[in-house]
């Protein structure tokens, strides 16, 4: 079954569109900006080594913001005929006139050509039609996805598997009425699934550009081993273990750094830990978020934010000194920066975030890898040196569950999951129980507390909201576990 | 307006592409929420969605798809392609599927509103968040934040089992946050919850919240935390404020009774349940104060509906009675795989989305005291209120929370108050550790539920009242 979602230039026309229907309305003072985005999305999930969930969906989306006489109001719909158009035009009027005065609206962004990309340069100067962008994984099949399925599946052997396969489509454009007008489009496939036997979980996890980079035996197998690794564990007590994380736990650590560290908003209320030219992380550490993709990575995201702001690589830590945070129009203009082009929907009440961070890998091989095909045991193959120079410590595959206890210091509390590991002078010595940790995550990756960062960095999807991460294995002098199997 | 005709068409095409059962929902939701901060209005927006989804059962394998266009042609197409993704579905197929029977055929319910939502004027609304944020920071607050959500639902659901159901859901709520900033932290009190308190229900439940009056009150006890004493570290006896006990209640006994993370079909996300259905009707899962019921039927609270989306109408269950464990959650094939005969706790969170096993009214009945009753008979421990974090493995066992505030109890009398209140356990000899409940039940709202691949959001209700349980660790820090 091939779905026709391969569009070209409506979301365009129709951006286009609701910024007349706004002039037409409340006259040439009015400030409008339009974001319209098509997104389909198909994810074949599994569990109990069937496929149990099958879902696609496509949806196109408006939102619409709007400044007049002072005040500021939103609206969204996904109803795009002409009269849910001008129902949507309406209804943002109407709140607008009733909204109090807005003194901090940043104004609109100016026409402003795409930046290119690091990996792709197909980008033109207003258009991102080739921006990176995998037209075979937009058109992805049921039968496609079902495939890798099948194939995880029966790389377990005879495992209980669980997971899912996903292929993502998004088509945008963004028009405003000071004539910025840009559009974009790209494409996404991930696969994350465990193999189960005996409570013992493994995980293998995977995210790129390309459908055809994905493959089932491959990742099936790597969860698999892991899995029987993970049997039979010992449990230890709370304290504090010197640690190997691997990319999937790393994954973790990126997200809260970028949505709790290096967000504007939180960073203007003074919310978050993050200084400007501070040394506040080893100085093997460099963060880089890369929306626009890189070594010929395709795109992970789109070419410009919900503000028609075009996006660039940002390097957020280099070399262990914090050297940026995130922003959208309105909390650069806060505390005296330019927008980075992180305006998002939820933006402006939860701040401008980065969403495709990658830690670098160590200097001698920064190529991205895919899993290798000859995996077994429990350890991933980036994350083997990292061991082998560990004399007592953990080996933790990924963590679950995280939340905040502060968030002006990132204190956070999660669990281990999907195996970890007593390591005794560079070797494997016993599967361990999950267990609780409370630790600072910016102190954990603090001057000389990295031992050691592997040397290949491996594309993740985030577990929810569609963001994703390049991390490579980590070994960190200490990590806090407070709490066991036993409580 | 009614959308069964384009509903029934999708059923049909589904049913004529080789499905054996379907289901389609149309769904449309308007919503409209507000954010202040420090006395003025930060972000207002309103959304308007509506879409079809269409379920598919061919053989033993599901298959869904949704779209934006309530046409009926576009129904018959989302239909078809429905049951091709369930045929593809059949590359892993799994053992035969059943489906219990729900009993319903034609019905329509509306949710209780006296005063709807949207009606109410935007003004007026902006009123109350600047007001309350405005009275906090002239209280002390550094950061003063306040928040408003609407959703109104309409649904329309059609079966091949001869469903033909409309809806109509109105839920919203409100709260109000002040937060201080320390040397190196920030100290955050909210009211009535933690993002607020929410209903299916009109803008009645956010008139009574009295935002504005609470207000003053966060700032100043947010600022005094900064300098109370630390949440001592140790095992001593816990006592939980409502507000706490219902995210406890939800985390540690609504997640862990999912048919579905039973049975493993949530296992490589949400995860799994430490539960063994071989021992539904035997496991001491709490002390006898514990009684925990499935209700959605509850007047105003955040879980409530007529009919799950399934077609299901909302029927009272015991969940946990005297503390054995009697009941689950469960959706129409999730029961018939399990051997049980009901079903009626799925829900979607939009049209866009596979109905799945969600908590409905998930709550505690009440126990024979007060919460005076409860401190004036605790010689020494803890009180802790007000949800600040929440953190609990994959088989729902091991839980970590923080709370915004606590005080000491000593003698009967509450004492200091303190800062950073935690607490940890495990699920079973948590519960089994209460040993005093109070009467004083307030069915708290759940609105940011996480569940599924791709994630939907479920709004769920939790009737908790304050609780004591002992020997349990505090104070963990990082």
């Amino acid at each position: 079954m091939s779905i026709d979602i391969i569009r070209t230039g409506a979301e365009l026309e129709l951006a286009a569109r609701v910024v007349e229907l706004v002039r037409r309305a409340a006259g040439p003072s009015a400030e409008a900006e339009v974001m319209v985005q098509h997104d389909a999305e198909a994810l074949t999930r599994f569990a109990n080594s069937m496929i149990h969930q099958n879902v696609a969906d496509a949806v196109t989306t408006v939102r619409l913001r709007l400044h007049l006489d002072g005040r500021t109001a939103s609206g969204a719909t996904t109803v795009v005929d002409a009269d849910g158009l001008r129902g949507l035009v309406e209804r943002t009027l109407a709140a607008v006139r009733l909204s109090p005065p807005d003194a901090t609206w940043p104004g609109l962004t100016p026409p402003t050509p795409l930046h290119r990309s690091a990996g792709y340069h197909g980008s033109g100067e207003r258009s991102g039609l080739d921006f990176g962008f995998d037209e075979a994984t937009a058109r992805a099949t049921p039968a496609e996805r079902a495939s890798r399925v099948r194939d995880f599946v029966r790389a377990a052997e005879g495992l209980e598997t669980a997971g899912y396969c996903r292929t993502t489509y998004s088509s945008a454009a963004f028009a405003n009425s000071a004539g910025q007008s840009v559009e974009g489009r790209t494409a996404e496939a991930a696969m994350d699934g465990i193999a189960r036997v005996n409570g013992a979980d493994g995980v293998a996890r995977l995210a790129s550009g390309r459908l055809g980079d994905l493959d089932g035996s491959v990742l099936g197998a790597r969860a698999a081993a892991k899995a029987r690794a993970a049997e039979s564990p010992v449990e230890l007590p709370p304290g504090r273990y010197e640690v190997v994380l691997e990319p999937e736990a790393v994954a973790d650590l990126l997200d809260n750094f970028s949505v709790f560290g290096f967000n504007g908003k939180a960073y203007g209320q003074k919310q978050s830990f993050a200084e400007i030219d501070a040394d506040q992380f080893d100085p093997s550490v460099t963060l880089v978020d890369e929306p626009l993709g890189s070594r010929d990575e395709p795109a992970p995201g789109l070419p410009f934010d919900d503000e028609g702001t075009p996006r660039e690589s940002l390097v957020l830590v280099r070399e262990g000194v914090t050297k940026a945070v995130t922003h959208d129009r309105r909390s650069a203009a806060e505390v005296g920066a330019v927008s980075t082009g992180h305006a998002s929907p939820a933006s402006r009440t939860w701040g401008p975030y980065p969403t495709h961070v990658r830690l670098e890998a160590a200097p001698a091989a920064t190529e991205p890898a895919l899993p290798p095909a000859d995996y077994s045991g429990p350890t991933a193959e980036s994350a083997r040196p990292l061991v082998a120079r560990m004399r007592r410590g953990l080996l933790i595959t990924d963590f679950w569950y995280t939340r905040v206890l502060d968030q002006k210091t990132l204190v956070i509390t999660g669990l281990t999951r999907n195996g970890v590991w007593l390591v005794e002078d560079g070797e494997v010595t016993a599967a361990v129980s999950n267990m609780r940790f409370t630790q600072s995550y910016p102190q954990a990756l603090g001057p000389g507390m990295v031992m050691g960062i592997g040397s290949e960095s491996v594309l993740l999807p985030d577990r929810w909201s569609g963001t994703r991460y390049a991390a490579p294995a980590l070994h960190l002098a200490s990590w806090n576990l407070t709490g066991n199997a036993s409580g | 307006m009614s959308h069964f005709d384009e509903a029934y068409s999708a059923v049909q095409a589904a049913l004529d592409a080789g499905a054996r059962y379907a289901d389609c929902r149309i769904m449309v939701r308007r919503t409209e929420s507000m954010t202040a901060l420090d006395g003025e209005v930060e972000e207002l927006g309103s959304g308007e969605s509506a879409g079809l989804g269409v379920r598919a059962l061919v053989g033993s394998s599901w298959g869904f798809y949704a779209v934006p266009d309530l046409s009926d042609s576009a129904a018959r197409a989302a239909g078809r392609r429905a049951a091709q993704i369930a045929q593809a579905s059949a590359t892993v197929p799994g053992p035969p599927i059943d489906l219990v029977p729900t009993g319903a055929g034609e019905a329509s319910w509306a949710s209780a509103c006296e005063v709807d939502p949207l009606g109410v004027s935007l003004s007026a609304k902006g009123d109350l968040l600047v007001g309350a944020t405005a009275a906090a920071k002239e209280a002390g607050a550094d950061l003063a934040e306040g928040i408003y959500q609407i959703w109104d639902t309409h649904k329309w659901f059609v079966s091949s089992d001869g469903h033909r159901i409309d809806q109509h859901i109105r839920e919203c709520g409100a709260g109000v946050t002040a937060s201080v900033h320390g040397d190196g932290e920030i100290q955050r009190r909210s009211w009535p919850s933690h993002r607020g308190q929410y209903g299916t229900s009109g803008w009645e439940l956010v008139d009574s919240l009295d935002l504005i009056g609470n207000a003053p009150r966060m700032a100043e006890e947010a600022r005094a935390l900064l300098t109370a004493p630390l949440c001592p570290t140790g095992e001593t006896t816990l006592v939980l404020g409502g507000e706490q006990l219902a995210l406890q209640i939800h985390e540690s006994v609504g997640h862990a009774i999912e048919l579905d993370r039973i049975l493993g079909w949530e296992a490589a996300f949400a995860g799994t349940s430490w539960l063994d259905l071989e021992k539904l009707g035997s496991l001491r899962y709490g002390s006898e104060l514990m009684n925990i019921t499935i209700d959605p039927g509850i007047p105003g609270a955040l879980g409530s509906f007529g009919y799950d989306d399934e077609g299901t109408p909302a029927t009272k269950r015991d969940a946990v009675r005297d503390g054995i464990w009697v009941g689950v959650l469960a959706g129409r094939d999730s029961a018939a795989v399990a051997g049980l005969d009901y079903a009626g706790s799925v829900r979607s969170d939009g049209w866009a989305r596979l109905p799945m096993v969600r908590m409905t009214n998930v709550g505690l009945e009440p126990g024979p005291h007060t919460l005076d009753e409860i401190i004036a008979n605790t010689d020494d421990g803890v009180f802790m209120d007000i949800n600040r974090s929440w953190s609990i493995d994959d088989r729902r066992l091991n839980f970590q929370f923080g709370c915004e505030i606590g005080y000491e109890i000593k003698n009967g009398k509450l004492g200091r108050m303190l800062r950073n209140p935690t607490y940890t356990g495990i699920g079973p000899k948590f519960w089994q550790s209460m040993d005093m409940l109070s009467s004083e039940t307030v069915a708290w709202g759940t609105p940011n539920c996480g569940k599924g691949q791709p994630g939907q959001v479920g709004h769920t209700g939790h009737p908790a009242a304050p609780a004591r349980f002992t020997n349990v660790r505090v104070g963990v820090r990082g």
